[in-house]
């Protein structure tokens, strides 16, 4: 139990400190690179290095490779998706995690990613 | 000069409640991610480190300020937001290229030592992002630039 209060202390300090860099930087394409900093996973790799070890780190931020992919083709299809139709930012964002469950699992299959 | 700039005006534009949203946000998909790890194990777990939860809420909130200020200014904002959120989408897709950086190194440089992994891989993540930003930034200018005019056939110049 006390493993999760720290995670959700470290992940909301780390990922509001990413979220308000991005906040006061300009142009916005700029801060959009903070939008996909590895906030989440330097939370989660400290307590993960600390309590597993390095192996089970390396493993984990080997899978998170194929995560990244999907990421990338995720922000492509929401950007798309929110020029060429007239979604907002909400349902567009949502609606596009199909995406990045499919290339992401695609992915981690065409690997042969190990549990 | 520099065409990246410090703003904290910018911080004016939120409301107070977005940080507490932001911060219970962040805290929940980090307990997520470590919820999935114990339950599938360290690959299903490693592939949720890069899930973009967080993109979510904050195209979300560029949109609102986007219309906000349109508003205000006595426009409708609504076309204004969307393309503010689709600006923060094209440049999450070059972060997520330095979050491919951050996780290729930091699972070679791991097993050796942790705080060189996490150093190492937070300035892959930097110095990829920023790059990939500049190089995308140069190409668009360069093709804005250079309009071949199909009259005259000359490649005619565009202001910025």
């Amino acid at each position: 139990m006390t493993e999760y209060v720290v995670r959700f202390l470290v992940g909301g300090i780390v990922v509001s400190a990413f979220a308000t860099l991005g906040d006061i930087l300009s142009p916005k394409s700029f801060a959009g690179l903070f939008g996909a900093a590895p906030s989440v996973a330097l939370a989660t790799l400290g307590i993960t290095v600390y309590r597993h070890g390095a192996d089970y780190a390396a493993q984990q931020s080997w899978a998170m490779t194929a995560g990244a992919i999907a990421l990338a083709v995720y922000s492509v299809f929401v950007c798309q998706l929110l020029i060429r139709t007239r979604l907002r930012a909400a349902p567009a964002s949502l609606l596009s995690l199909v995406v990045w469950l499919i290339v992401a699992f695609g992915l981690l299959t065409l690997v042969g990613g190990q549990t | 000069m520099s065409p990246i700039r410090f703003s904290p005006s910018s911080l004016k534009a939120g409301r107070w409640y977005e940080y507490p949203v932001r911060f219970a946000l962040g805290g929940a998909a980090t307990v997520f991610t470590g919820l999935i790890s114990s339950r599938y194990g360290a690959s299903v777990g490693g592939l949720f480190l890069a899930l973009p939860a967080i993109f979510c809420a904050s195209a979300t909130l560029i949109e609102k300020h986007e219309i906000r200020r349109k508003r205000e200014a006595g426009f409708d904002g609504r076309r204004r937001g969307e393309e503010a959120a689709a600006l923060d989408a094209a440049g999450a897709a070059l972060g997520a290229l330095g979050m491919l950086a951050f996780a290729m190194v930091f699972s070679v440089v791991v097993t050796r030592s942790a705080a060189g992994a996490f150093i190492g891989a937070s300035l892959a993540w930097l110095l990829v992002s920023v790059a990939a930003w500049c190089v995308r930034r140069k190409s668009r200018s360069v093709h804005r630039r250079q309009i071949p005019d199909k009259i005259s056939g000359h490649v005619v110049s565009r202001g910025r």
